[in-house]
């Protein structure tokens, strides 16, 4: 069985004149030890979802359908306490902008020794001897001594290093990473995405990378979810995701890619915008944008079309597979 | 932290400068001392001679100059009312201003800070709004108006509290203290309450909001997914965040309580400062008047400062000993 099941999962933002569906009919596992993409957009819903498996989407926003599955137990309908036994122990997250995920007020030491704290009874020595193995874990120099400092004493780099020490603490099964490099300069980037995909491979964690980098995922997942406005539109081996994409959209972000354009040629773009969430177009959200659109786009919302271990939802592609 | 305290005593130097030569200005727009000083009796030839030896013919800055000579020896002139130094007078009545604003403070510090993060954290409950509700109409309201519906309610309607003066005071190291006697504690009540019946709304609505906004920050929505206790959250990596701008606009506003007190203390008969002012003002006793408001910048200054202190120990991201503002 899988250790987290996400089931028809439906995130809803409560507005003046209405309510926003962030997230529709999100449903995915993952396993222990795997590692699995989330790509898309901005706007797609990909933190939306992040937020939602640990039931922490942001106030108004509320999770209006589904189920989040944990070890059997389900975060979206759990006791508060139970939730937070969960949260940052078994579950443990890695937020976009480093500067801003650690509380400028507290020592790096304060923020990690409560951490351990909150989950473990344990001595405030044993608990600085845990969070110092886990700064050195992650290559910071001179961990003993960055217990005692202040977030703004440390750079971006080093701070999203702390941020991946502090998920590392209570030596969580799975480590959910929104964006964990987006926020940083190009150079460190490869670094933390590295240290991030060796500590995961090292302890046995799984991963749910969230991403809009084809190339991260690319590098660092084993399996693939795209999603676009709000709706996974195609999951599959990411290899075989990149190599052979079949929804429209998938293969629009791909061509996309900086590699797959000659020198001085225009970078390839999907035409339009991504709508915005209070004007999803009916039918295939995708439709306007899309070169294979029919009269069936325009109407109705595509199922899912399984093959091959993998699913999309689009008509095009069902249609295709008919004819095959 | 040594260059720090030297760059704010350069400050407080210039600003004390600038309040002294305001205040001193006053000194011919309010009307004839002398009136005050002799009666009716005297004819305006001696009063002439009189102003003469007193200096008041002399321009203005010749005056200033020799206030400024003795001001900075600590002689501020004499009352001419009480025909004693004006300091001296001042200060004998600085104990019990000082006590009506600590015990305003007080009142301040230990409603607005359970307040204002109750409605910070239960944006929707009834508590919330109804405490948002009163604290608009305790802004609303006058210190006065406030002050004599106290005195209607508790002292008259009621009779539990007195309703005017210090009652009993001992003396301690030369320092005339209610707080020592339940007679002078009973006294306190009423002014306090009227005191800080501005402060107080402002400090839980600011309270409030600040604390709203640190709520949203990305590092409280990270330490829910460490899964610390929540009550860790709201007291520990929230309200330290919010006490940060609340210190420097309360450090200000206890100074500006200083300036309600004339208000407060003129309703209740307090024997402080501001009611001293204000019989001052009556008299035109000018260097009175100057004195207190000397004074009352010197205390403002000083708050300042400390407030600035206590601000950069708080926060770890100032370095006080750089020296850079």
């Amino acid at each position: 069985m899988a250790l987290l099941e996400v089931r028809n999962l439906e995130v809803r933002f409560p507005l003046r004149g209405g309510e926003l569906t962030a997230l529709r009919d999100l449903s995915f596992s993952l396993n222990q030890g795997e590692r699995l993409g989330i790509v898309g957009e901005s706007g797609a819903g990909k933190s939306v979802a992040a937020f939602a498996i640990l039931n922490l989407v942001s106030r108004p926003g509320y999770i209006s359908a589904g189920s989040v599955l944990f070890e059997g137990r389900d975060l979206a309908s759990l006791a508060p306490e139970q939730l937070r036994s969960i949260r940052g122990n078994r579950i443990a997250m890695i937020f976009q902008d480093p500067m801003m995920t650690l509380n400028p007020v507290l020592t790096i030491g304060t923020q990690m020794v409560e951490c351990l704290q909150a989950h473990r009874e344990i001595s405030d020595k044993e608990a600085r001897e845990i969070a110092v193995s886990k700064l050195r874990s992650v290559s910071i120099p001179a961990p003993a001594a960055r217990m005692d400092q202040y977030p703004h004493e440390l750079s971006g780099g080093m701070r999203q290093r702390v941020v991946i020490a502090i998920a590392l603490l209570t030596e969580p099964s799975v480590i959910i990473a929104d964006e964990p490099t987006t926020a940083l300069d190009v150079t460190i980037q490869a670094e933390i995405m590295e240290l991030l995909l060796e500590l995961c491979e090292n302890n046995n964690v799984a991963l749910l990378l969230i991403t809009h980098d084809l190339g991260v995922v690319s590098q660092v997942t084993q399996r693939t979810i795209v999603m676009y406005a709000g709706r996974i539109v195609e999951e599959g081996a990411t290899r075989s995701i990149i190599d052979n994409p079949w929804h429209p959209y998938t293969h629009g972000l791909i061509d996309a890619l900086p590699e797959r354009t000659h020198r001085g040629q225009r970078l390839n773009q999907i035409p339009g915008m991504m709508p915005s969430l209070s004007a999803i177009p009916e039918g295939c959200a995708f439709h306007p944008r899309c070169e294979h659109m029919t009269e069936l786009c325009q109407t109705q919302i595509p199922g899912y079309t399984l093959r091959d271990e993998r699913r999309v939802a689009c008509h095009w592609v069902e249609k295709q597979g008919e004819s095959r | 932290m040594i260059a720090f305290l030297v760059r704010r005593i350069g400050q407080a130097l210039v600003v004390m400068f600038i309040i002294s030569l305001l205040s001193f200005s006053i000194q011919d727009n309010l009307g004839d001392p002398l009136r005050e000083l002799v009666g009716q009796s005297v004819s305006e030839a001696e009063r002439q001679k009189m102003r003469d030896s007193m200096g008041l013919n002399d321009p203005f800055i010749t005056q200033y100059w020799r206030f400024l000579k003795k001001a900075v020896q600590g002689d501020l002139g004499n009352s001419y009312f009480f025909k004693r130094p004006a300091l001296e007078v001042i200060l004998e009545k600085l104990p019990a201003t000082l006590e009506l604003v600590i015990g305003a403070t007080l009142i301040i510090l230990i409603l607005s800070v359970p307040i204002g993060v109750y409605c910070a954290i239960n944006p929707r409950s009834w508590f919330t709004k109804v405490m948002m509700g009163i604290s608009i109409v305790g802004i609303s309201i006058p210190v006065f108006l406030t002050a004599i519906m106290l005195i209607y309610v508790f002292s008259i309607w009621l009779g539990w509290l007195p309703s005017f003066g210090r009652g009993e005071t001992v003396t301690v190291a030369g320092w005339e203290t209610g707080f020592l006697t339940t007679d002078g504690l009973l006294h306190l009540i009423l002014p306090s309450i009227a005191l800080s019946s501005i402060m107080l709304p402002l400090f839980i609505r600011l309270i409030r909001s600040e604390m709203m906004e640190v709520l949203e920050q990305d590092y409280i929505r990270f330490a829910w997914a460490k899964g610390l206790h929540r009550k860790r959250i709201w007291f520990i990596h929230a309200l330290k965040n919010t006490l940060l701008p609340v210190i420097t606009v309360g450090g200000v506003q206890i100074g500006t309580m200083i300036a309600y007190t004339i208000l407060t203390e003129t309703v209740f008969q307090w024997p402080g400062m501001g009611f001293l002012f204000l019989e001052a003002v009556n008299r035109v006793d000018t260097p009175l008047i100057i004195a207190y408001l000397i004074i009352v910048g010197l205390i403002f200054v000083i708050t300042n400062t400390v407030v600035d202190l206590i601000y950069g120990l708080v926060n770890p991201t100032v370095k006080l000993a750089r020296g850079h503002t």
